[in-house]
């Protein structure tokens, strides 16, 4: 773990859980795999500080343990999965996009609790839900149920490994923690619940009262009392899923980029026929022939099939490599090299990152040395067109910030500076690494400046709260124009203005984290299936 | 030893690389030297990309905001303890009133009573509040687990904390009166006429 992801670990922690939390994670991350009285005596917190801190872990599946002999357990934490909750606002998008605001509101209390039971979070989102909608109607827990079933057969919620079903003939004190398992097959398997009621509404307004008759509210008492039907099976939210929809949605807007629209749709098909099939870390996906691809595309696209041939040899013979023919039966078998494609998309950031950063003459180098593999220095400013100072300097700055890598070739044995060719050469996966890890320093930056600034304004933004609050109160009890005129005149002109700058650069900081974190996610992707492959 | 006095002789001076083979030919300006580290923010060269903006990046920025501020409410948000003080050293009116009764009382003991200062009616209620606090003082010492009183105390403090501070904030709004009484109390001091 590098110092930049422990940092950022660090800040996510502490934002979102704490300082006890975070003082916890960072030192099982920085030290690996620990018993309970060594992080308690390493950390300098109290035994029972610790406990909750670790319990809070496990919950969000951040800390994994494991029983050791003589029975000592150990916790580790998965520092990867800590950066994961940078993207929760990403994965929670996605879920409504797909399935609207019940699945967004499912995977939301998924991912807010680390793992719930399925008739926790039905009983949940159905309340939320009520309390948005108009008065009088309400949610029926039928309805979020349906979500909940669509989502898990779509993967994107999967089972917790399960506490193994106890034998009688174990002889023996219980061990010190359960080992869970969980089989494949099970993993996305809905338990048979029979979830029947409304969503209730938090405030307790006469209208409802009056409105249900009284036999209903002993049910809902009794419900209560009831022992859940699914208790010890909880669900957690499947991060791998998202990521392979957002590695396809990565895919399908670089082709829609590069060529059309029409294209576009028909990669997003085959990637949708194989989304089941093929394992997310597969380098391709299976071969599919094109008259299957004919029937599936959407309905409401009518091309003849000679056009989607002539599409699929377009995409076949486009040098990116996205799709790739894999044989000619079935009028042509197509696959999708999910690996090169990461590999593209990886490439067009760096691209672009140098475009931006240096200029365009440079990213124009950039792609030379990339095309060409090994450049001398003369090549370059031969091939590029630019005057010969111009590319020197910008080769070295490119060098300097690890961009572009130099090899040497020597002529002689005794390797003689004099006498050794120096080419230029673009290492693209130590590049990714190294863009990575400005990235996650980046972020850490970002976060911390946001701290920054929030804690410069502290006394500001606690002021207009509380003015807010008198205002809000107020107007409950019905004051007049003028009383709340004079309330909101606390805060001067000039303060206000202060308060706008603010929340402007807020906003801004936030969505730069948003921004960064989509980077992240690719160089990721194609760091992970890189290094898979070797 | 010859030869390395003041480093004269053949090679001097000489790189184990050709200057050529670099990029810096002869006579060509090198760049000024470095006398301080680079700047905390150097300048950028070029204007970074614009954020994306649209309905999707603010709802993505709406919801990150909002997570953020949910978190906190949960219960996973573990708030640093107060640190527990020696009530001993400090005087009796500056601890925080336990409303909670605690668990496993065993005897109260008779509370010591203090001089009595003035006969107001509010010193004596104060009075008993004191009572009060040493009486769980006392008791609260003979507890078995003291790790859970500790606890459960912190947690106590905790929350009266928070009381504590709507109390301040109840003060503080008292200020920001309608100014019904400005005109009242302006008339017992003024001595000169109101023109």
């Amino acid at each position: 773990m590098t110092q930049a992801e422990i940092k950022l670990c660090s800040l996510l922690l502490q934002e979102h859980f704490g300082e006890i939390v975070e003082k916890i994670g960072v030192h099982l991350i920085r030290t690996g795999s620990q018993p309970l009285r060594v992080i308690a005596h390493d950390t300098g917190t109290s035994l029972d500080q610790v406990k909750k801190a670790l319990c809070v872990l496990i919950q969000h599946n951040l800390v994994i343990y494991q029983v050791h002999k003589r029975g000592v357990v150990e916790y580790e934490a998965q520092c990867s999965r800590v950066l994961r909750m940078l993207r929760y606002p990403r994965y929670i998008y996605t879920a409504k996009t797909l399935y609207s605001d019940t699945g967004e509101l499912i995977v939301e209390e998924l991912l807010l609790n680390g793992k719930m039971a399925m008739s926790a979070v039905v009983k949940k989102v159905a309340d939320r839900l009520t309390e948005t909608m108009e008065d009088g109607k309400t949610m029926d827990y039928a309805e979020v149920s349906n979500t909940f079933v669509r989502l898990a057969d779509t993967h994107f919620v999967q089972r917790c490994p399960l506490v193994p079903a106890t034998e009688n003939s174990d002889p023996g004190p219980p061990p010190p923690a359960p080992t869970l398992v969980i089989s494949e097959k099970d993993m996305y398997l809905v338990p048979k619940l029979s979830l029947i009621g409304k969503g209730k509404r938090r405030r307790s307004s006469d209208e409802d009262a009056t409105g249900e008759p009284k036999a209903k509210r002993p049910k809902h008492t009794t419900d209560n009392k009831e022992p859940i039907p699914d208790d010890g099976i909880y669900w957690q939210a499947n991060l791998d899923r998202f990521h392979q929809h957002f590695r396809d949605q990565g895919i399908v807007s670089a082709v829609a980029n590069r060529m059309d629209q029409t294209s576009s749709e028909i990669v997003r098909t085959m990637l949708r026929m194989s989304e089941i099939t093929t394992s997310s870390s597969a380098p391709f996906t299976q071969p599919l022939s094109s008259n299957e691809i004919f029937r599936s595309l959407p309905v409401g696209y009518n091309i003849s099939k000679q056009v989607l041939d002539q599409y699929l040899t377009l995409l076949a013979d486009d040098p990116l490599e996205f799709v790739g023919k894999s044989g000619d039966s079935g009028g042509g078998m197509y696959v999708i090299n999910l690996h090169k494609a990461l590999g593209s998309l990886a490439t067009a950031t760096l691209e672009s990152v140098i475009q931006e950063r240096f200029g365009s003459r440079c990213a124009r180098i950039f792609r030379l040395v990339l095309q060409k593999k090994h450049l001398e220095q003369k090549q370059v400013e031969d091939f590029a067109m630019i005057p010969a100072k111009e590319a020197k300097d910008m080769l070295y700055k490119m060098l300097s910030e690890n961009f572009i890598s130099l090899q040497e070739i020597p002529k002689t044995p005794d390797h003689a500076p004099s006498r050794t060719f120096y080419l230029y050469t673009v290492n693209i996966l130590s590049a990714a690494r190294m863009l990575l890890h400005r990235c996650y320093k980046s972020v850490a930056n970002l976060i911390e400046r946001r701290q920054f600034e929030t804690k410069e304004n502290k006394r500001l933004l606690e002021k207009s709260q509380r003015v807010e609050a008198i205002i809000a109160s107020m107007q409950a009890t019905g004051a007049e124009e003028a009383q709340l005129q004079e309330i909101e005149e606390m805060i001067t002109a000039p303060e206000r203005q202060q308060l706008e700058t603010l929340k402007r650069n807020v906003n801004k900081l936030d969505a730069c984290e948003i921004q960064v974190d989509e980077t992240i996610f690719l160089l990721e992707s194609y760091i992970e299936s890189t290094v898979k492959r070797q | 030893m010859a030869s390395r006095g003041g480093g004269r002789g053949r090679g001097r001076g000489q790189l184990t690389f050709s200057m050529e083979a670099v990029g810096i030919g002869k006579g060509d300006a090198l760049p000024p030297p470095t006398l301080q580290p680079s700047p905390l923010f150097p300048p950028l060269e070029f204007h970074p990309v614009p954020l994306p903006s649209g309905e999707e990046g603010e709802y993505v920025l709406a919801l990150k905001q909002e997570l953020r501020g949910a978190m906190r409410q949960l219960p996973y948000y573990i708030r640093p303890a107060v640190p527990k003080r020696d009530w001993r050293r400090l005087p009796r009116e500056l601890k925080i009133r336990v409303r909670k009764l605690q668990k496993e009382r065993t005897t109260i003991l008779l509370p010591k009573r203090p001089p009595k200062t003035t006969e107001d009616k509010e010193e004596t209620i104060q009075k008993l509040e004191t009572l009060e606090k040493k009486e769980e003082e006392v008791t609260s010492e003979e507890d078995e687990e003291k790790e859970e009183e500790e606890e459960k105390e912190e947690e106590e403090e905790e929350e009266y904390d928070e009381e504590e501070h709507e109390e301040e904030t109840d003060y503080i709004m008292s200020y920001f009166d309608n100014g019904e009484d400005f005109g009242g109390d302006s008339d017992d001091n003024m001595d000169e006429a109101i023109y």
